[in-house]
């Protein structure tokens, strides 16, 4: 069994990153957009991470990153089902199919 | 002392008649009979100066060769690149122009009486008379202007009195029609005139006549040969327009339908030789320039001929005195053309007088006819209107040519100026147009005045302060020829450009004439006289069935002007038309429909919903990608804007 490179870092996160993705653009329910939307975070931190280690494994830049990245997800999240919450109390619905107002 | 003073003060000339038209319009105006009296008044005193000084100048030998001059700077500018611009503006009495300030203020006077009784009952009484004092002071202001500058301000000063005067009848919509005409027409020749005078100026640094004439002398130091014939052809334009010459003449004939004293005054006596005068004024520039000499002969004769043979035809009493005048115009024109100042000007002498009491005659058949205007429709007027008719057979034996009267010595001096100078194809053309004359004038004398009395018609005599106008100018057709005579020419020892020539006496021309105008005299006699019921006249007018009716429609020139105006104006106004409404609507229309079509196209993409944006968006990283993999770094950034 060889040992575990930056390549298997770099699939892994690559997967992770595809199936965000394709629940991003599948998921009718904003929630489960929302919990795709951080697999696609969380995909990259694991690149930041991985190119951290096996490129620069002196400096801590990637992880640096990462823990911004983290930061700026929990906040994204909140604002998120904040708007989640306030829609849904206007519309009583979270099926973002229904949410096309802003067109022309 | 008094003759010393109108000399030395001829600007009071113009002057008088000037502050009659300030006081009529700020004043008088709503007193009738008191604007009347300042416009007759100050006519008759600015008269007395212009006599004054005209006495002066025609016995006193040194203002023959040299003209009294009083002039003063009007304006002067420095332009770079030229020589400065210096406008003088002055009077300037010489014999030519003070025959002209005697002549013009001498017959306006008689008008301005004659049109108190015209006019009487008109609601525009006293604007007509502050009409008709502008007119007089433009008319002779432009008479003695020392400068060419002024007598365009002048001369245009006249066209906007002749206009103001041919539409007086507001009402009627051919009187309106007839002012444009003239307006415009006459525009149209100004503006060669004005270039003329720039063309002037530019070259030859002055305006001032006496200045010139000493400069033309010798303008090889100054321009070409070619430039000195352009500037006067240029100059020509104008007098072109303004004296009814060919091609321009169209506005003349209409301009009739202005009152008649106007016709009278303006249409015959002074405002249309104004072009007359011009040409002879700047006779020194004319002179250098053979060809162009030869041009305003040309087409003084040819008008001359053109013109009478169009007055045959014409019905209409004033229609046919303006083709007449058109044609003596044409006379004037064609004697300058040939080199005699002396003939063209003692021609518009004497047409001055038998041409406006041919028109105060005619307005008073037409006064008393209530503007019944047909002379076929008229006859036997001489029973009710003595004097009148008496007056009009004089204007009709001095036109005709019939001695002592006038117009024969004058026109006698044309066709021998025109011998003597060799042009033996305007002599012939001239005399023919004499023959002509005689008839057309008389057929409409016959006409009018004599045979039977249409019963329709209740003539009367007009009042004296019409008939005394008629009979002061008709001792002047009589009588104002025979200043010169070719046995003792006083004339042309006064008003000459070079020196006087004394030929032996042309017994064979003199001959020639009589015969021609006893002819057409006799023909009309035939014709329209003695064949009570003209069985002839409208047979010859069948006989020449498509000449007559060409001739009747005046050689259809207002038609080709129309058709002209209709292909050339019309087609480009269309030619521009479609260009605006297909290149310039088309540019402005095009970059609108643009924008509202890449809209339709790009605003499905526009679908609100979240995860088509999303899907759009992956979908650009992924070829932004897919380039940067198979091209490598550069090529991307470029694509992304040269973002390195």
């Amino acid at each position: 069994m060889p040992a575990i490179s930056l390549t298997h870092y770099v699939v892994l996160s690559a997967l992770l990153f595809s199936i965000g993705l394709f629940g991003v653009l599948t998921k009718r329910n904003a929630v489960a957009v929302l919990i795709c939307i951080e697999l696609m975070l969380n995909a990259v931190n694991i690149n930041l991470v991985a190119f951290s280690k096996y490129v620069t494994p002196t400096d801590f830049i990637g992880q640096i990153f990462s823990i911004f990245v983290i930061t700026v997800a929990a906040a994204e999240v909140g604002v998120g089902l904040a708007i989640i919450i306030a829609i849904y109390r206007n519309r009583l619905s979270v099926n973002l199919d229904d949410f096309d107002w802003l067109k022309w | 002392m008094l003759v010393e003073f109108a000399m030395q003060h001829a600007w009071l000339v113009p002057l008088l008649p000037a502050l009659a038209f300030v006081i009529i319009v700020f004043l008088t105006r709503p007193f009738r009979k008191l604007s009347a009296i300042v416009a007759v008044g100050s006519m008759a005193v600015a008269c007395f100066f212009a006599t004054l000084a005209a006495y002066g100048i025609f016995t006193n030998h040194e203002y023959i060769e040299k003209p009294l001059v009083y002039a003063t700077r009007w304006f002067s500018l420095g332009l770079p690149g030229m020589p400065d611009l210096r406008v003088d503006v002055g009077v300037q009495l010489d014999p030519v122009s003070a025959m002209m300030l005697f002549m013009v203020s001498f017959i306006a006077t008689f008008i301005f009486l004659y049109s108190i009784g015209y006019m009487e009952g008109d609601p525009g009484y006293s604007v007509f008379f502050s009409y008709l004092s502008l007119f007089g002071a433009s008319m002779l202001l432009l008479v003695i202007s020392s400068n060419l500058l002024q007598m365009f301000v002048a001369w245009e000063l006249v066209g906007l009195c002749s206009y103001l005067l041919i539409g007086f009848f507001t009402h009627k919509i051919s009187a309106r029609e007839a002012a444009k005409k003239a307006f415009v027409t006459c525009r149209i020749a100004d503006f060669g005139l004005l270039l003329g005078l720039l063309a002037l100026q530019i070259v030859f640094g002055t305006l001032n006549l006496t200045e010139l004439a000493e400069k033309i002398e010798h303008f090889e130091e100054y321009t070409t040969f070619g430039m000195l014939t352009l500037i006067a052809v240029l100059v020509f334009i104008g007098p072109i327009g303004k004296s009814g010459q060919f091609p321009l003449h169209v506005w003349l004939p209409d301009a009739m339908e202005g009152p008649t004293p106007v016709s009278a005054l303006i249409h015959a006596a002074t405002m249309v030789v104004a072009g007359v005068y011009l040409v002879g004024r700047t006779m020194f520039l004319f002179h250098e320039v053979p060809s162009a000499m030869q041009l305003v002969a040309v087409t003084g004769g040819f008008t001359a001929l053109f013109a009478a043979t169009i007055a045959i035809t014409q019905r209409e009493i004033k229609r046919i005195l303006a083709y007449s005048t058109v044609s003596q115009l044409g006379y004037m024109m064609l004697a300058l053309g040939v080199g005699s100042l002396t003939a063209s000007m003692f021609h518009l002498w004497t047409h001055a007088f038998f041409k406006a009491l041919m028109f105060l005659g005619a307005g008073s058949v037409l006064h008393a006819l209530h503007h019944k205007a047909d002379v076929w429709e008229m006859g036997g007027l001489y029973k009710k209107m003595p004097i009148t008719t008496w007056t009009f057979v004089i204007g009709g034996l001095a036109i005709a040519g019939i001695p002592p009267f006038a117009g024969f010595w004058s026109k006698d001096e044309i066709l021998v100026a025109a011998l003597n100078g060799g042009h033996y194809v305007l002599f012939a053309m001239a005399a023919f147009t004499a023959f002509l004359t005689a008839f057309y004038m008389w057929r409409m004398i016959f006409l009018a005045f004599f045979g039977e009395e249409n019963p329709a018609n209740h003539p009367h005599e007009s009042p004296w302060t019409m008939t005394l106008p008629l009979v002061v100018l008709s001792v002047g057709a009589i009588g104002a020829g025979w200043l010169g005579t070719p046995w003792y020419n006083i004339w042309g020892e006064w008003i000459k450009f070079g020196h006087p020539h004394h030929g032996p006496v042309n017994y064979g021309a003199m001959l020639l004439s009589i015969v021609l105008a006893a002819a057409g005299i006799y023909l009309a006699y035939m014709l329209y006289l003695k064949d009570a019921k003209k069985k002839r006249a409208r047979k010859m007018a069948e006989w020449f069935g498509p000449v007559y009716r060409m001739l009747y429609n005046k050689y259809y020139i207002d038609e080709l002007y129309l058709w002209f105006n209709h292909a050339l104006v019309d087609g480009t106004a269309r030619l521009f038309y479609l260009f605006d409404i297909y290149v310039v609507d088309g540019i402005v229309n095009g970059i609108g429909a643009f924008a509202r079509l890449s809209g339709d196209g790009l605003r499905v993409f526009q679908s609100g919903r979240i995860q088509n944006y999303v899907l759009i968006f992956f979908l650009g990283v992924l070829a932004v990608a897919v380039l940067m993999a198979f091209t490598g770094p550069s090529a991307a950034s470029l694509v992304l804007g040269g973002v390195k």
